[in-house]
C-alpha cells in the first residue's frame, strides 16, 4: 500500500518538475536538453504508471494526500483514486504523451520558444493526470481546466498569427461553455449527495429510483461539460480550428487524450448515466450526429490536419455512442486504439509537414511514398486501422462499438456504418493524394530525423497489433481489457452483447467489405491523380454545403455572435457611456472637491488639532455615556 | 491622615492651575515641581513607595532639571511668549471643562466602586514591583531600553550643529506687512 | 503601615477620578492655550501625571502590581519624549530665534 501510494504520487509529481525545470530554465537549457528532460519526465512516469498497473489487485486504492476544503459539513480531499480505469487512462496518457515529447525534440528542435513548448507539454500532461486520477469531481476539475488552459497556451502557441490567438480564444470559449455543465453538475451533486467523492457518489447513487429528475438534470450537465471537452455537437467547431497549434500539440491534447476526456468522465460516472436512460439516449444520438458530421465534413477538406481534425470528430462520436448504449468498455477500447492511430497519423502528417517545410494543403503534395518511406508505411497502417480492416486495431474497437449499438438500435448502426464509409473515403483521399501520384509542390522533401520516425514505427506497431488488448469472444479471444476495467466500471458488470455469433459475423462482414468498395472507389478517384483539379464552380448545393462546415460557423456567428456583439453595442453605448461612466467620474470627482475642501483643516496650528483631538474624545465619551 | 489626601489634591489642582497660568516660564516651572511632589505624597498615600522614589527621582530630578535648564540656555521670559486671541483662550478653557464634565458622565457607574477588605500592603514595595516587572514585563521592559536609546541617538542628532547654518526659518509664521 | 490601609479605606475611589479628571483637563486646557512649547510640554507632563496617579489608584484598589508598573512605562516614554521635545525646542530657537507654537505650521509643508 505505502509503495502504491508513493507511486502514484510521483506520476503526476515527474511531469511537475519537469515543468519547473523546463520553465525556469527556459531560457538557459538548449533544445536537445529541454526537450530530453521533459521526455525523461514524462517517460519515468509512465514506467511508474506500468509498475503500479502491473502490481494492482484490482480493488479501488484512495490516495489521499491532504484535506483540501474543509467548511462545516463539507469535505473535500485531494486525493487520487487508483483502480483499474484511472491506471489504463495513466498508461495511455504517459505512454502516448512520452513518444510524443521524444518526436516533439526533432519537431520543434529549431524553434526560439522550444524550452516554454516542453514546460506547457509537460504541464498539459501534469494536469491530464489529475483529470483521471482523481478521486472526486473537484480533482478532476481542476486537471480538467488545467488541460483547458494547455491546450488554451499550446494552440497559440505561435501567437506572433492573429489567427492562432483567435483559434486558441474560441477553443477556450468553447470549452468554458462546456465547463460550467460540469460545475453545475458537481453543484448539484454535491446537493443531492453531499460528496463529490466518485466511492461515495456511486455507494449512494443505488439508492435512487431510475430517471430521478435530479440524476437526469446532473447527468445532462456532466454530458454539457463532455461535449465541450470532447468536441461533440454543438460544442466541436473549436477543435478543428484548434490545429493551429504545432502538430505534436494537436496529436498529444486534440487526438489522443485531452479529447477523450469527456469520455473518461462519463465512464467514470457511468453509475449515474446508467440511472438516467433518458441522458443515454441523447448521447446516442449526439455522438451519431457528430459522426456522421465529422466524416462529412472531412469529405471535401484540403488541409491535411483539418481533415484529421474532423476525423478526430468523427471518432469521437463513435465513443459517444458506445457510451449512448452502456458499451463503456467498447468506448474504452475504442479510446486506446484511436489514441495510437490518430496519435501515429497527427505525427505522421506532421513528418510529412516537416519533409516538405511546413505545407500543409494535400493539393501540394503527392508522390512522397518514395521519398519519406517511414511516414507512408506507417501512415498506412494507421489509415487501415481507422478505417477498420481486419486484423488492424481499429477493426475490433470500431466493430465492438458497431455491434453493441445494432443490438440497442439498429438505426444509429446503419448511421455508423456509412460514416465508416466515409471515413474509409476521406482517409483513402487523404493518404492517395499525399504519398500517390505525382509530387504537385515545390519545397524538396526529404525524409524526417529518427527522432521522428522512431515514434511513428512504436506507434505504427501498436496500431497494428493494439486490437490483440480485446478481442472478442467470436474469434476466440478473452476480452482482457474489458474484464480489467470492469473491476472500475460498476456500469461494465452486466454489459455484454446479446447477438449470436452469427449474427456478429454478419455484421463485421457487412461493415468491411462496404468499406472495402470504398477503397476501391478512392482509389479509382485518386489513386492516380498526377494534377488535381480545382474545386468546380457549380458544385451541388448539398457538396458546397457540406465544404463550407455545414455552415456550422456561419450559423454560430447568426445566432449568438452577432446579437451578443448588438447586445454589447448597446450596453456600451447606454449602460456603459451614460451609467457607469458618469458614475465612477462622478465618484472621483465629489471625493476629489470634497478633499479640497478638507485639505484647510490641516492649519498647522497644534492647538488646532489638539481642540479637534479633544472634540472627537468627548463625542466618543458621550457615545458611551447614552449607549450605557 | 485622612484628610493628608485632600491636602495633597488640593496642593496639585492649585499648582497645575498656576503652571498654566503663570506669565513667567520660571514660575511654571516651579509650580510644576510643586504638583510634581504632591502627586508623589499621593503616592506614599496608596502605599506606592517604590513609584514615590521613582516619580521624584524622574520628574523632579531629571525632567525638571532639564526643563530649568532649557529656560536659562534660551534666556525666557515673560516677554517671550505672545498670548493668543481672548475668543481661542475662552474656547479653549470651555472645551477642556466640557471634557471634565463628559469624562466624570461617562465614568459615573464606575464610582460606586469601594476598597476591598482584603487588601494587599505589599503591592506597591519594591519587591512586588521588581518581581512583576521582571517576570510577567520582562520583555517590554527590555524594548524600552531600545527606547531610550533612539530617544537619546535623536536628541544628540536633533541638538548637533549640522553644517547648514541658519537655515532660517522666518522668525514668526505671521504675516508680514509689506510695507516693513 | 495601619494609617496608609485607613487612608485608602476611606477615601473613596471617585475621588482619585475626580481629582485626576481635574489635573487632566487642566493640562488639556494649558496646551491648547499657550504658545510657548516649553509651557505646552509640561502640560503634556501634567496630563501624562494624572493618567499615572489614577493608574496607581486602582492598582491600590485592585490590589494589582500590574498597574503600577505600567505607570513605570510611562515615565520611561515621559522621560523620552521630554528629551527629544527639548532637543527639538533648542533646535527651533536656533532657527527661528523663537519658541512660538504656531511656528511649527512650517512643517506641515
Amino acid at each position: 500500500m505505502v509503495r502504491t501510494e508513493l507511486l502514484a504520487i510521483l506520476v503526476p509529481a515527474l511531469p511537475l518538475l519537469g515543468v519547473l525545470i523546463t520553465g525556469f530554465g527556459r531560457r538557459k537549457l538548449s533544445a536537445y536538453a529541454a526537450g530530453g528532460i521533459a521526455s525523461a519526465m514524462v517517460a519515468l512516469s509512465f514506467v511508474l504508471s506500468l509498475l503500479l498497473f502491473l502490481g494492482h489487485d484490482g480493488q479501488t486504492h484512495i490516495v489521499h494526500l491532504f484535506n483540501w476544503i474543509t467548511v462545516g459539513e463539507m469535505n473535500i480531499p485531494f486525493a487520487f483514486q487508483i483502480d483499474s480505469l484511472s491506471l489504463w487512462m495513466m498508461l495511455v496518457v504517459t505512454g502516448i504523451g512520452s513518444l510524443i515529447h521524444v518526436y516533439s525534440i526533432g519537431y520543434m528542435h529549431d524553434d526560439p520558444r522550444v524550452a516554454t513548448f516542453f514546460a506547457q507539454l509537460n504541464l498539459f500532461t501534469f494536469a491530464m493526470l489529475l483529470l483521471v486520477m482523481g478521486a472526486n469531481f473537484l480533482v478532476t476539475f481542476i486537471g480538467w481546466e488545467g488541460v483547458g488552459l494547455c491546450s488554451y497556451l499550446l494552440i497559440g502557441f505561435w501567437y506572433k498569427t492573429p489567427e492562432f490567438n483567435y483559434a486558441g480564444r474560441k477553443a477556450f470559449v468553447m470549452n468554458r461553455i462546456g465547463d460550467v455543465g460540469m460545475v453545475l453538475a458537481m453543484a448539484l451533486m454535491f446537493l443531492q449527495f453531499g460528496t463529490l467523492n466518485y466511492v461515495g457518489i456511486m455507494d449512494q447513487a443505488g439508492s435512487f429510483a431510475p430517471s430521478n429528475p435530479l440524476l437526469v438534470m446532473a447527468t445532462l450537465l456532466l454530458f454539457l461539460g463532455a461535449t465541450g471537452k470532447s468536441a461533440q455537437l454543438p460544442l466541436l467547431t473549436w477543435l478543428p480550428d484548434a490545429m493551429a497549434g504545432p502538430t505534436p500539440v494537436s496529436a498529444l491534447i486534440h487526438a489522443a487524450t485531452m479529447v477523450t476526456a469527456g469520455i473518461f468522465l462519463v465512464v467514470r460516472s457511468s453509475v449515474l448515466f446508467e440511472l438516467a436512460p433518458y441522458t443515454q439516449d441523447i448521447i446516442l444520438w449526439v455522438g451519431v450526429a457528430t459522426a456522421l458530421f465529422g466524416a462529412t465534413v472531412g469529405l471535401f477538406q484540403n488541409d491535411i490536419k483539418k481533415v484529421l481534425a474532423y476525423s478526430t470528430v468523427s471518432q469521437l462520436g463513435y465513443m459517444f455512442a458506445a457510451l449512448g448504449v452502456s458499451a463503456y468498455s467498447a468506448g474504452m477500447f475504442h479510446v486506446t486504439t484511436h489514441a495510437f492511430f490518430k496519435a501515429l497519423l497527427f505525427l505522421a502528417a506532421g513528418s510529412v509537414i516537416h519533409a516538405l517545410g511546413g505545407e500543409q494543403d494535400i493539393r501540394k503534395m503527392g508522390g512522397l511514398k518514395g521519398v519519406t518511406k517511414t511516414t507512408y508505411v506507417t501512415f498506412l497502417i494507421a489509415t487501415l486501422a481507422i478505417t477498420g480492416i481486419p486484423p488492424f486495431s481499429g477493426f475490433f474497437s470500431k466493430d465492438g462499438i458497431l455491434a453493441s449499438t445494432f443490438a440497442d438500435s439498429p438505426l444509429a448502426y446503419g448511421v455508423l456504418v456509412f460514416a465508416a464509409m466515409l471515413t474509409a473515403f476521406y482517409m483513402f483521399r487523404l493518404l492517395f493524394l499525399t504519398f500517390f501520384g505525382t509530387y504537385r509542390g515545390t519545397a524538396q522533401p526529404h525524409e524526417s530525423p529518427k527522432v521522428i520516425t522512431v515514434p511513428l514505427v512504436i506507434l505504427a506497431v501498436l496500431s497494428a497489433i493494439g486490437g490483440a488488448l480485446n478481442i472478442p469472444h467470436v474469434f476466440g479471444g478473452s476480452e482482457w481489457l474489458k474484464n480489467e476495467l470492469a473491476t472500475a466500471v460498476e456500469g461494465m458488470v452486466g454489459e455484454h452483447v446479446a447477438l449470436s455469433a452469427s449474427t456478429e459475423y454478419t455484421l463485421m462482414a457487412i461493415s468491411t467489405l462496404l468499406v472495402v468498395i470504398t477503397i476501391w472507389y478512392t482509389w479509382t478517384l485518386f489513386g492516380k491523380k498526377t494534377t488535381l483539379d480545382g474545386e468546380p464552380a457549380d458544385m451541388p448545393f448539398l457538396k458546397r454545403l457540406i465544404a463550407k462546415r455545414w455552415m456550422l460557423d456561419e450559423l454560430y456567428a447568426f445566432l449568438i455572435e452577432r446579437p451578443y456583439g448588438w447586445m454589447s453595442r448597446h450596453f456600451f453605448s447606454i449602460a456603459e457611456t451614460k451609467v457607469v461612466v458618469p458614475f465612477t467620474i462622478g465618484t472621483g470627482k465629489t471625493t476629489h472637491g470634497f478633499a479640497e475642501w478638507l485639505r484647510k483643516v490641516q492649519t498647522g496650528n497644534t492647538s488646532f488639532y489638539l481642540f479637534g483631538l479633544m472634540l472627537g474624545v468627548v463625542v466618543f465619551l458621550l457615545i458611551t455615556y447614552f449607549s450605557a | 491622615m485622612v484628610y493628608l489626601f485632600y491636602l495633597f489634591a488640593a496642593i496639585s489642582v492649585i499648582a497645575a492651575l498656576v503652571v498654566v497660568a503663570a506669565r513667567s516660564p520660571i514660575n511654571s516651572a516651579i509650580a510644576l515641581v510643586v504638583c510634581l511632589l504632591s502627586i508623589a505624597g499621593h503616592y506614599i498615600l496608596l502605599n506606592a513607595q517604590f513609584l514615590a522614589m521613582v516619580h521624584v527621582i524622574v520628574y523632579t530630578g531629571a525632567i525638571l532639571v532639564l526643563m530649568l535648564f532649557v529656560i536659562m540656555l534660551l534666556n525666557m521670559n515673560e516677554e517671550v511668549e505672545v498670548r493668543k486671541p481672548l475668543i481661542t483662550r475662552i474656547l479653549a478653557i470651555l472645551t477642556a471643562g466640557l471634557l471634565l464634565l463628559v469624562l466624570l458622565a461617562a465614568t459615573r457607574q464606575g464610582l460606586e466602586m469601594s476598597a476591598p477588605e482584603s487588601f494587599n500592603p505589599g503591592i506597591g514595595l519594591v519587591k512586588a514591583i521588581g518581581m512583576a516587572l521582571f517576570h510577567e514585563f520582562l520583555i517590554p521592559f527590555e524594548v524600552s531600553s531600545v527606547l531610550f536609546l533612539s530617544a537619546m541617538a535623536g536628541a544628540m542628532m536633533l541638538a548637533k550643529k549640522d553644517g547648514t547654518e541658519h537655515v532660517n526659518l522666518p522668525p514668526s509664521s505671521e504675516p508680514k506687512d509689506p510695507a516693513a | 503601615m495601619e494609617d496608609v490601609m485607613t487612608a485608602i479605606r476611606v477615601v473613596p475611589l471617585d475621588h482619585y477620578l475626580i481629582l485626576c479628571f481635574l489635573l487632566f483637563s487642566i493640562g488639556m486646557a494649558g496646551a491648547m492655550l499657550r504658545r510657548n512649547i516649553l509651557i505646552v510640554i509640561m502640560c503634556l507632563e501634567l496630563m501624562l501625571n494624572s493618567v499615572n496617579l489614577l493608574l496607581v489608584a486602582f492598582s491600590a484598589y485592585h490590589g494589582d502590581a500590574g498597574g503600577q508598573v505600567m505607570v513605570f512605562f510611562i515615565m520611561l516614554v515621559a522621560a523620552a519624549e521630554v528629551t527629544v521635545g527639548l532637543a527639538i525646542l533648542v533646535q527651533l530657537k536656533r532657527n527661528t530665534e523663537g519658541v512660538d507654537i504656531n511656528q511649527l505650521n512650517r512643517l506641515k509643508w
